[in-house]
C-alpha cells in the first residue's frame, strides 16, 4: 500500500515511560477483526485508554491534553510480542508518524517502516534526555530529520545519529513500497522459481 | 565455498534472489500460509494494484485465530468474525488457494497443521502473518512471522525483503528431569535472556536436550522463539525430523524424497561455523517453571518465589506496574496461588504429546470443582488422535471436555475470554496484560503444570502427583 512520504519532521511528543509494551496493548486481538484497514486509531492502546464501561482512563498519557504530537517516544523493546501490523496501523492512524525508543522488536520495526512510521532507535541516555525534557516541558519539540539520520532537540544541543537502510530510507522519503520494486523484479523470481522445487 | 557456515546461512542463503546493497535481502519464499485474521488487507491491496497472487500452489489458507470452539458445525455467531472467516474463503476461491475453513477434516491451528500435512520441511523458508511461525523450524526451516504488507508482498511475488538477521546458538546440554517438559526449557531460557534477549537474531537450539526432544516437543520450543525476541528458531533435522514428515500430504514421495533426504541431511551447522552470541545452559539445573508477570520472561521454577523489584531485570516502575495487574507481592510463593481456568492448548501446546502427558497427570483424580478447563485440540488430527488413544475416556473421567481446535483463549478473539480478575494456569505462548481476556491473569506453565493446577484448583508441583514416571 502506498502511504504518505516521510520527510523531516518537528513536533511535540506523548511520552510512554514503560518498557516491553507490547502490540497486544498497543491493539487488543479483539478489535483485529476488520477486513479494511481503516478505524484502528480508535483502539489504540484500548484497554489502558479505556475502562470496560468505555469512560477514559484519565491516568492514561493519551487522555492527558497535556500531550500531544505526532511524536511517541516509548521505553525499552517497544512492540514486543505479535506480528500483527494492525499496531503499527493504530499508531499511524491516531496521527503519530514517529516512534522513539531505545529499543525496537523486530517485527514491528519492519511493520512501522512498510508503512510510512518512522521508528528511530536512541540510545538509553538520549531517551532519558527526552523523556526528562518533555516531563519539564510538554511543549518541547523533537526535529527528526531522516535526511541526515538526526534527531534533536529543538533549541538545544541535545542531538543524536540514528541508524536506517539507505533502501529503506529512500522508500520512506520517497512513499515507494516494497512491492513495486518487487514486482519491477518479476522475471529474476520466476528463473529462481523455476529452480526451487515445491 | 570452503567457509563454515551455520544452519540457519545454508537455508536462507540458497533462498536470496537478490541482496540489495545497503538494504535488505530479497528472500525467496516456499510455503505461505495463510489465516483469516492478518490476511484480508492483503487480499485487498493485490485487488487495487490489479494482481493475482503469484504462486498458489506455495500457499495455503486456514481458520483459526478467531473460530469458535465449540459448535462449529453452527454458523459463526460473532458477524465480524464471521465477515473474516467469509472473506478468507472468497480470497481463497478467487485465487486458487487451498483452504481448510471450519469443519474440514484438515483444520486446525496453522502452526499445527502445517507440519501435520508436510507442508512444513527441512531446509525450506516458510512465512506467515504471525508471529509463532518460528514452530516450524523444529524441522530445520527458516520460518519466521510477518506483518500484513509482507504478507501483501508474499502473495504478489512468492518473496520477501529482509535484512539478514544476526546468528545466535544456544546449547543446552544434558538430562532434563522427571516433570521438566520443552515448555519448561523455553520459559526457562527466556527468563535468562529476557523478552529482547534474542531481538536481532535467528537462534539455533543445539545439544543433547534438543536432540532428545521429540518432533513435538522442537516444535514447542521453537515456537517460542518470538517471545525472546529472536524472529525464528530452529534445529538440524535428523532421523527423527525425516521420519516425521515421510508420507505426510505434500511431503515429497518417491524419487522427490530420494533427492531432498541427502540436501536435508546436509543441513547442520558444520563444525567450526562462527555464531554472533553463543549461550549454554545446563538442562539438569532446569525445573518446571510458571510465570508470574505480564510477559513471558517473568518466569520462575515452581518452588521459587516471586523476584523482589530491587533484584528484577529492566525498569523497577515497569515491573511494578506487571505486579499490581497480577495482584501478586514481590517475594510471594507460587506454590500455592489460587487459579480459576486451565487452558490446554495454542500452537505452543495443542499437539497430542501435550494431551497425553496432560492425561498422564489427572488419570484417575478429578477437576477441582472451582476450576473451569478449557481443552482445546491444536487441529481435527489432534482431535482424532485424542480419541482414538483413548485419552478421551481419561479426561472424561477426570471431569474434562474436550473443545473444537482452533486458538482459542491463546489471544480470545473468539468467546473464550478469561474474565476479567481470574487467574488462569495456561500452556498458550503469551501473558501479557488482557492477552486471554480483558483484565485476565495468565500464569505460563507446561501441560503438566495445568494438569495439577486443574486437578488441585491452585498452582502445584506436577512432580508431587505424577505417579509413573513421565518421559
Amino acid at each position: 500500500m502506498a502511504y504518505d512520504k516521510f520527510n523531516n519532521l518537528t513536533s511535540t511528543a506523548v511520552p510512554l515511560p514503560l518498557e516491553n509494551v507490547d502490540t497486544d496493548q498497543i491493539i487488543p486481538a479483539r478489535f483485529l477483526k476488520a477486513t479494511e484497514r481503516k478505524g484502528f486509531g480508535d483502539n489504540l492502546f484500548r484497554d489502558w485508554r479505556y475502562n470496560q464501561d468505555d469512560s477514559p482512563k484519565e491516568n492514561f498519557v493519551l487522555n492527558n491534553p497535556t500531550y500531544s504530537g505526532k511524536i511517541l517516544v516509548a521505553g525499552k523493546n517497544f512492540g514486543s510480542g505479535s506480528s500483527r501490523e494492525h499496531a503499527a496501523w493504530a499508531i499511524y492512524d491516531y496521527g503519530f508518524r514517529c516512534v522513539v525508543s531505545s529499543f525496537f522488536a523486530d517485527i514491528f520495526r519492519n511493520n512501522c517502516l512498510n508503512i510510512g512510521v518512522l521508528p528511530v532507535q536512541v540510545s538509553p541516555e538520549f531517551l532519558d534526555v527526552l523523556f526528562k525534557a518533555i516531563e519539564a516541558d510538554p511543549k518541547a519539540e523533537i526535529c527528526v530529520d531522516l535526511t541526515n539520520q538526526k534527531i534533536s532537540l529543538s533549541g538545544s544541543e541535545d542531538e543524536e545519529s540514528f541508524d536506517i537502510s539507505a533502501y529503506k530510507k529512500e522508500n520512506l522519503t520517497n512513499g515507494f513500497d516494497d512491492i513495486d520494486y518487487l514486482l519491477n523484479m518479476n522475471e529474476e523470481i520466476n528463473d529462481f522459481a523455476d529452480k526451487t522445487p515445491l | 565455498m570452503s567457509a563454515s557456515r551455520t544452519l540457519f546461512d545454508k537455508v536462507w542463503d540458497s533462498h536470496v534472489v537478490r541482496s540489495i546493497e545497503n538494504g535488505p535481502d530479497v528472500l525467496f519464499i516456499d510455503r505461505h500460509l495463510v489465516h483469516e485474521v492478518t490476511s484480508p488487507v492483503a487480499f485487498r491491496g493485490l485487488k487495487s494494484r490489479g494482481i493475482k497472487v503469484k504462486y498458489p500452489n506455495r500457499t495455503f489458507a486456514t481458520a483459526d485465530h478467531n473460530t469458535p470452539t465449540i459448535n462449529q458445525h453452527l454458523p459463526v455467531q460473532d458477524p465480524l468474525s464471521a465477515n473474516q472467516l467469509k472473506a478468507l474463503e472468497e480470497n481463497a476461491k478467487e485465487h486458487g488457494i487451498p483452504y481448510w475453513g471450519l469443519g474440514h477434516e484438515n483444520n486446525g491451528i496453522v502452526h499445527v497443521i502445517g507440519p501435520e500435512n508436510g507442508i512444513t520441511l527441512p531446509g525450506a523458508t516458510i512465512v506467515c502473518g504471525d508471529s509463532h511461525t518460528s514452530t516450524h523450524g523444529a524441522f530445520g526451516a527458516v520460518a519466521f512471522g510477518i506483518g500484513t504488507s509482507e504478507v501483501e508482498m508474499v502473495l504478489a511475488s512468492q518473496c520477501i525483503m529482509q535484512p539478514k538477521p544476526r546468528k545466535m546458538r544456544i546449547t543446552i546440554d544434558g538430562k532434563l528431569n522427571t516433570g521438566v517438559t520443552p515448555k519448561d526449557v523455553a520459559l526457562y531460557i527466556i527468563s535468562q535472556l529476557s523478552t529482547s534477549g534474542a531481538t536481532g537474531y535467528f537462534v539455533e537450539y543445539a545439544g543433547e536436550v534438543f536432540r532428545d526432544m521429540t518432533m513435538e516437543g522442537r516444535m514447542t520450543v521453537c515456537n517460542l522463539s518470538i517471545e525472546m525476541g529472536a524472529r525464528g528458531g530452529m534445529i538440524a533435522p535428523d532421523e527423527k525430523t525425516f521420519e516425521y514428515i515421510q508420507g505426510r500430504t505434500f511431503t515429497p514421495r518417491g524419487d522427490a524424497w530420494e533427492k531432498a533426504l541427502p540436501y536435508w541431511t546436509s543441513l547442520y551447522s558444520d563444525e567450526n561455523a562462527v555464531f554472533d552470541k553463543e549461550v549454554e545452559y545446563d538442562g539438569s539445573a532446569i525445573e518446571p517453571m510458571i510465570t508470574f508477570g505480564t510477559n513471558p520472561g517473568m518466569g520462575v521454577g515452581i518452588q521459587g518465589g516471586i523476584p523482589l523489584a530491587k533484584e528484577a531485570k529492566g525498569s523497577p516502575s515497569t515491573y511494578k506496574k506487571s505486579l499490581e495487574y497480577m495482584a501478586f507481592g514481590e517475594g510471594d510463593s507460587m506454590i500455592g496461588k489460587q487459579i480459576d481456568y486451565v487452558f490446554l492448548g495454542s500452537c505452543t501446546n495443542g499437539r497430542i504429546e501435550d494431551f497425553r502427558a496432560f492425561a498422564s497427570l489427572v488419570k484417575g483424580k478429578k477437576k477441582a470443582d472451582h476450576v473451569t478447563a478449557w481443552l482445546v485440540p491444536g487441529s481435527h488430527k489432534v482431535e482424532r488422535a485424542i480419541k482414538e488413544e483413548g485419552i478421551l475416556e481419561i479426561l472424561t473421567e477426570a471431569g474434562f471436555n474436550l473443545r473444537e481446535p482452533g486458538c482459542s483463549a491463546c489471544l480470545a478473539m473468539n468467546d473464550d475470554k478469561i474474565p476479567s480478575g481470574k487467574y488462569a494456569v495456561s500452556t498458550s505462548n503469551r501473558n501479557f496484560e488482557g492477552r486471554q481476556g480483558p483484565g485476565a491473569r495468565t500464569l505460563l506453565a507446561s501441560p503438566l503444570v495445568a494438569a495439577a493446577a486443574a486437578v488441585t484448583g491452585k498452582v502445584t508441583d506436577p512432580r508431587t502427583l505424577l505417579e509413573t514416571e513421565y518421559a
